[in-house]
């Protein structure tokens, strides 16, 4: 593969799509969760849609990734249902977990979605479990871990890029660097470079705009298809920014404290996901208005779908947590 | 029926498991030279995708294990000593133990992690824990406590083809003694106590290496006429209740020694399980014989003065039998 190679403009709308279907429901979970409808804490993706986007668009079902506590994103992005992750969201039976996960830990198995996590950091030795399990199947599968910033610091983190190099794993370390460790900035707990723990480990890294779906298309495109030819694992560190808080309800912990100025939030929304996606789409005549408001207008009743769905859906089963404890 | 030693019907169960499912792949540290015994021949039977060394690295080797048992394979994870268990904590106790119930029934976790656990060898405090009652609280972790060469390769077996995670623990210093292992196919079934001797005055229930002081001490007291059951659980997750509150009910009378530390330990439960629900057999109180809550120390003596010893199951059973 050639570094300058782009998604092709049926690739670049898809992008967007999947992009703005993410927005759009979060935006819903947002708003539901102001509205005191739903169960639990949401820690929602918006302004990180072009990482999930870019690297889920080079795997099928067969591919494996772990997720993060903000992990909607990569659940959508690798085809996992909006109405079952909405209604698990909501605590509800019709939920991909039966509303036994929640938000933070939506999973889709069967499409090698291994989990969101509660746990920072705790998803990279599933991957890189899920990376052996792909190379001794020996048909081409890679994993994906994705992490953020705050769980770079974990241990674990270099313990999983030592096997993964050492055996030369199908793996990508797909560190989303969105410059917040919950509520403290990452630059005031990080030492160094982050690439170079990896390069450390022997694995090659890069890093990329994070908000440029195209680029994070093309450095995760090389890395995944860098590991199923079976030359290793990469890590990628793509630069994005969390524009919603740590967690919704952040604002009752803070009790009006700040952690971060509006200014930098601001500038950073500008520097929207879609908002670059749109005007690549546009400069490169992939599309118009019309064709990206047609698109709108189609993700917009996807989320109403999946809102409503989840709504809708029964209660939990009570004494479905004392029967899943064994199989 | 051949008689084995604890050691080898492990590397039995192993070998058989792994010719039989190509699935089974082992991992771990120093698994490839076997220096345990149990790994032995394995790496050149099976060879390096299906055996090989790991780093030092408890803490990705458990995640690793969940990973490996989502993408379809039935990892058997060595950790060497049940301290390392809490060096590999997140992964046992907040993913394998979890994620069955937190994916609503999604995902099975046929994951076998093999230690050995217990003192008496002065390895001192971080090689002598017997670390099962961490794992018996955690709810979703099957927990093996062999104690001879039958069970030990008929547990195993069925650990590996279980589709729950399971840590099969071997008593420390008992992998040499000698057992008859059946000839045939042999699994024992998960959740089943052994009854290994008879007798209507006390129930002893004795777990891992605390079987063979136990044994001891029934055979001298049925010289002085008293006679007990000696119960192994065997298994303390998934635990034969049932057994348990039969023998009670015969004999009013239950000391449970226990090599763990004493508080939320396997005595604990067992103790609450008879308190609650055979209440009423009961001739006098429950009598735990355990370490306390203290840490194994270096010295030998030292050592040897905590651990539960003939002496001390004598007496439990001396005092509740009013001869004390």
């Amino acid at each position: 593969m050639t570094a300058n190679h782009a998604p092709t403009n049926q690739e670049l709308l898809n992008l967007y799509r999947q992009m703005a279907l993410i927005r759009g429901i979060e935006e819903r979970l947002r708003d539901d969760n102001a509205a005191g409808k739903l169960p639990g804490g949401v820690h929602l993706y918006i302004g990180q849609e072009a990482v999930a986007a870019g690297v889920c668009a080079h795997l099928t079902d067969r591919d494996y990734i772990t997720s993060t506590h903000r992990g909607h994103g990569h659940f959508l992005a690798k085809g996992g249902d909006p109405r079952a992750m909405m209604a698990e969201v909501w605590g509800k039976r019709e939920g991909i977990c039966h509303g036994m996960g929640g938000s933070m830990h939506v999973a889709d198995v069967a499409r090698g979605i291994l989990g969101a996590n509660g746990i920072v950091g705790a998803g990279l030795a599933i991957a890189t479990g899920a990376a052996l399990a792909a190379q001794l199947d020996g048909d081409g599968k890679v994993a994906v871990c994705f992490f953020g910033d705050g769980a770079a610091h974990q241990g674990v983190v270099m313990e999983c890029m030592n096997i993964a190099s050492v055996w030369r794993l199908p793996m990508l370390f797909l560190c989303e660097n969105n410059r917040y460790s919950e509520f403290t900035p990452s630059s005031q707990i990080t030492a160094g470079k982050l690439g170079d723990r990896a390069r450390a480990a022997a694995i090659p890294a890069t890093e990329v705009d994070g908000n440029d779906v195209s680029a994070v298309w093309r450095a995760a495109g090389d890395a995944i298809e860098r590991a199923r030819q079976g030359e290793g694992p990469s890590f990628v560190e793509a630069h994005t920014y969390r524009i919603q808080g740590h967690l919704e309800a952040e604002a009752l912990f803070l009790q009006g404290q700040r952690y971060r100025e509006q200014e930098e939030i601001d500038a950073w929304k500008e520097k929207c996901p879609l908002i670059v996606t749109r005007s690549q789409i546009i400069a490169r005549g992939a599309g118009d208005e019309s064709v990206l408001s047609k698109i709108d207008t189609e993700v917009a009743e996807l989320v109403h779908d999946a809102a409503a769905f989840a709504e809708a859906g029964t209660p939990a089963d009570v004494d479905l947590p004392a029967q899943l404890m064994f199989t | 029926m051949p008689r084995r030693r604890l050691i080898q019907a492990v590397n039995d169960a192993l070998f058989e498991e792994m010719e039989r499912d190509p699935k089974v792949i082992v991992y771990g540290e120093d698994v490839e030279l076997a220096i345990i015994g149990d790994m032995r021949g394995l790496h050149e039977r099976f060879g390096p995708d299906r055996v090989r060394n790991t780093p030092i690295s408890e803490a990705t080797l458990t995640g690793m294990a969940v990973g490996l048992a989502a993408a379809g394979y039935r990892p058997v994870l060595h950790l060497m000593f049940s301290n390392f268990i809490y060096t590999g904590m997140d992964a046992i106790g907040n993913q394998m133990a979890k994620l069955r119930l937190m994916t609503g029934g999604q995902i099975k976790l046929p994951i076998t992690v093999i230690a050995s656990f217990g003192g008496g060898a002065c390895n001192a405090a971080q090689h002598s824990d017997s670390a099962y009652p961490v794992l018996m609280n955690m709810g979703g972790i099957k927990v093996l406590v062999p104690t001879n060469s039958a069970d030990a390769k008929g547990l195993l077996k069925s650990a590996i083809r279980d589709d729950n995670p399971c840590f099969f623990l071997e008593p420390s210093g008992r992998g040499g003694d000698m057992g008859m292992v059946p000839d045939e196919e042999y699994l024992l079934p998960i959740g089943e106590a052994a009854l290994l001797t008879e007798g209507d005055q006390a129930t002893v229930v004795a777990i891992g290496r605390m079987v063979k002081p136990a044994l001891a001490t029934a055979r001298k007291l049925a010289e002085r006429g008293i006679a007990v059951d000696v119960i192994d659980p065997r298994t303390l997750v998934p635990l034969d209740e049932a057994r348990l509150l039969a023998s009670v009910g015969k004999t009013g009378r239950l000391v449970i020694v226990d090599e763990a530390r004493e508080c939320c330990g396997a005595a604990s439960q067992i103790a609450a399980v008879v308190a609650e629900r055979g209440f009423p057999f009961l001739k006098g109180p429950i009598r735990r014989v355990t370490p306390g809550n203290v840490a194994m120390p270096y010295a030998a003596n030292a050592e040897a003065h905590l651990l539960p010893d003939e002496g001390r199951i004598t007496q439990a059973v001396l005092e509740l039998v009013g001869q004390g």
